[in-house]
């Protein structure tokens, strides 16, 4: 066990540490939630000072408008740290940044790459994802929205949904079908799609927090280049799956457990029922002790997955486990938040007597991490099988003399 | 950086590992069950030639003076075996005891003599934080009277240490006056005694009412020491499910490959794997990071106890009629993890005392 990152990392703290005291100051920190709105004029502006400095976007090379550092993930750690520490902003998040750019660098074309990764690292260009369909969910590979050769055009037609960003995007990601005679999984492909083009529907998907984050998007002979392909033909679920693999990171951070603890204590210090503070009734102070403590070990976990992967140890079972144990844990933090405040916590008008934090929207919110990148029974599915090595589920099919086993085990 | 064990702690473990699945068969630990040898003689012998009985103590003291880190690997693959050994009071609870509260001519004496492998230890510590029974000590003048309930190793202990509030005393179980009565739990890997005492002479480590802060110490020690217990027996039971849902057929099919099962691994091994790492800082912290053990020790003590409770019942339960026999054995693994869940206190009071470590609850109930 050696939890110093070691002496030459320390002056690249201190580096990063006089950054956020002095660059810093002068903007105003505040994060901004996924898929609410395009980034600020300000917010860009502070996206091209962070990759000026090597503060984001550090390992994209520099003909791609990054800062072309080497991968060092000890310096990218030190970089969260100080930029937590001293309440600095962050740089953009979205997924345009955290998905489409790590594909394109994996398997886009050169021209791709110079015309598309520069604006999206800068925060101008926005994306959207169209992965999911109505019929087509956790069996993502039955997608069914076709795209048909005209030319030098593929037309597309079909609907989309749980569409992020839709509504404000520039470009979207999108996964059809252009070989429907292949097997599902290798009928499909991987197409960028401006989001101004003609035939496109979008409409807001309102979920259960009253907000719409997501989108039902309807496509009628959208029509773009045939040069607007990731990868080649049929190709598109391999291209997919390296998105998708830098979304179930982004949905499983550990660390996250214990902001909420810490938020859930302060609250308990301060509710009072009948006058005695809700962190003096041993009933609600050992629900809270019995999350810190699960929160504790996500914490550790993760540390230890963080070693792993700088000591090049490679990655078992141990890391597909984190989304599932890290999205159920958050959602109970919040249920224990709306609890302790009991009626009051049911509260969702934003007025004075909702204490603080919004902690029913975060509770409600929970179900983002739950269902999204896979629900929960999917993460138990690829952990058991990925993880464990345990067989598939016999295929069924349903025909007129009723269910019908394929014994392929 | 690097967060886990080292190339050498490694080692430690897969030697540990080898030679308890070539001398500890399930033949051998049934008949040390059967026959209530709750400390294997011949296992032990195997521990004390690897020296794993000194990984605490000093160089200083002939020990091997590693971390508690070492320890842990070692407390994990005897639970992993369910070994009937006192590796828990001789090489960590004895040697801390001594080294934290002893004088150094009580420490010359006694720590050589825990490395030299001649004398086992039993330990008293329940009375100072689960009393039930209103059992204490009075130590007046060289001589102790009273009563010490659920002594670790008690029965086939040579000496005894036992606490009382901020003290602790040495007792040779063959004393006048000292009475031992063997308390038989479920788990017949392990023995616990009721000790009573009647103007038995006695020892002092150091000075009375002084040893505060090292009952402390070693509590925390029992507490890491038992959550690695729990993890590894946790992990033997995993195992074994995982196993028979590849073997077992039902319906034509693997029962591993219906969901219902698949899904209830899954989940034993998102909850599994996370105890490790919660374990293993506790250890590191327990050596490196003072301020932080009383809370990752209670913490680790509670969530592994949870964690493998569901493990030893599901595993149980996936084994269908058979877990339920003797037969399979199943069930001594199970019994091990309920008794390491209470010994010390049960998972309500590790968070008891976790919240008051953060200001967070009224004093907890300890030795102080």
């Amino acid at each position: 066990m050696e939890l110093n990152y070691g002496p030459e990392y320390d002056e690249f703290r201190a580096e990063v540490r006089h950054f956020c005291e002095t660059e810093g100051k002068k903007t105003q920190s505040g994060a901004m939630r996924m898929g609410e709105h395009r980034p600020s004029a300000e917010a860009v502006d502070w996206q091209g000072k962070l990759i000026e400095a090597g503060y984001t976007a550090r390992t994209i090379p520099k003909e791609y408008g990054g800062f072309g550092g080497e991968p060092d993930i000890v310096k990218s750690l030190i970089i969260q740290e100080e930029f937590v520490a001293t309440s600095t902003r962050a740089g953009i998040q979205n997924q345009g940044i955290s998905m489409l750019v790590p594909t394109l660098l994996e398997v886009g074309t050169e021209e791709q790459k110079l015309k598309y990764i520069k604006p999206t690292i800068n925060g101008e260009m926005i994306w959207a994802q169209g992965y999911s369909e109505p019929g087509s969910g956790s069996d993502l590979a039955s997608l069914k929205t076709k795209a048909v050769v005209d030319g030098n055009n593929f037309v597309i037609n079909g609907q989309k949904i749980w569409t992020s960003s839709a509504q404000f995007a520039d470009m979207c990601f999108i996964l059809v079908r252009t070989e429907p005679e292949a097997p599902k999984h290798h009928g499909i492909s991987y197409l960028l799609m401006p989001m101004d083009s003609e035939g496109l529907d979008v409409k807001p998907l309102v979920t259960m927090t009253g907000e719409a984050f997501f989108n039902e998007m309807f496509l009628t002979d959208v029509t773009i280049p045939i040069t607007n392909i990731v990868g080649q033909r049929g190709e598109g679920w391999r291209v997919a799956n390296t998105t998708l693999k830098y979304e179930r990171g982004m949905l499983g951070n550990p660390g996250m457990s214990a902001t909420g603890i810490r938020g859930v204590a302060d609250l308990m210090r301060d509710e009072t029922i009948s006058g005695v503070r809700a962190i003096d009734m041993p009933i609600y102070r050992d629900r809270l002790l019995k999350l810190q403590g699960r929160s504790l070990a996500n914490k550790y976990h993760g540390l230890r997955l963080l070693s792993n992967e700088i000591n090049k140890e490679g990655f078992g079972v141990e890391a597909l486990i984190v989304k599932l144990s890290a999205t159920y844990l958050a959602h109970e933090i919040y249920s224990l938040a709306v609890d302790v405040m009991g009626e009051f916590g049911t509260l969702y008008d934003g007025s004075i007597y909702q204490r603080r934090k919004d902690w029913m929207r975060q509770y409600l919110g929970s179900f983002m991490g739950i269902i999204g990148g896979g629900t929960s029974q999917i993460q138990k599915n690829v952990i058991s099988e990925r993880g464990l090595g345990l067989p598939r589920e016999p295929l069924v099919r349903l025909d007129q003399n009723g269910w019908d086993f394929l014994k392929k085990i | 950086m690097r967060f886990g064990l080292s190339d050498e702690q490694k080692m430690l473990g897969d030697m540990l590992n080898k030679y308890l699945d070539t001398n500890l068969t399930m033949d051998v630990l049934r008949q040390s069950c059967d026959e209530s040898i709750h400390h294997n003689q011949k296992i032990w012998s195997g521990l004390l030639d690897q020296g794993t009985h000194t990984i605490l103590i000093p160089e200083e003291y002939g020990g091997a003076g590693l971390s508690m880190l070492h320890s842990e690997v070692v407390s994990e693959m005897l639970g992993n075996h369910i070994a009937p050994v006192s590796y828990l009071t001789n090489a960590v609870l004895a040697p801390l005891a001594i080294q934290h509260a002893a004088t150094d001519a009580q420490k010359d004496k006694l720590l050589p003599e825990i490395v030299s492998g001649k004398v086992i230890y039993g330990v008293g510590l329940t009375d100072v934080v689960a009393n039930r029974e209103n059992s204490s000590l009075e130590v007046k003048a060289g001589k102790v009277t009273g009563t010490s309930m659920f002594v670790i190793g008690g029965q086939h202990a040579d000496k005894l240490i036992l606490a009382s509030p901020g003290t602790f005393i040495l007792v040779d179980s063959m004393a006048e006056g000292v009475a031992i009565e063997a308390l038989s739990t479920v788990d017949k890997t392990r023995d616990f005694a009721v000790v009573k005492l009647n103007d038995t002479p006695c020892e002092v480590l150091g000075a009375q009412g002084s040893s505060t802060e090292a009952i402390e110490i070693v509590l925390n020690a029992a507490r890491i020491s038992i959550a690695a217990d729990s993890l590894g027996a946790a992990e033997a039971m995993f195992k074994k499910a995982l196993a028979y849902s590849r073997e077992r057929f039902q319906f034509d099919r693997p029962i591993g490959s219906f969901q219902s099962i698949k899904h209830i691994l899954a989940e034993m091994v998102t909850d599994l794997e996370p105890c490790r790492s919660l374990v293993w800082y506790a250890a590191y912290a327990f050596d490196e990071v003072e301020d932080e053990v009383t809370l990752l020790a209670c913490h680790s003590k509670a969530h592994v106890s949870e964690v493998a409770k569901n493990i030893s019942r599901a595993t149980t339960e996936l084994h269908g009629g058979m877990g339920f026999t003797d037969l399979l054995g199943l069930h001594f693994w199970f019994k091990r993890i309920e008794v390491n869940r209470q010994l010390l206190g049960g998972p309500e009071l590790q968070r008891h005392i976790a919240a008051a470590a953060q200001g967070w609850a009224p004093d907890a109930i300890t030795a102080a």
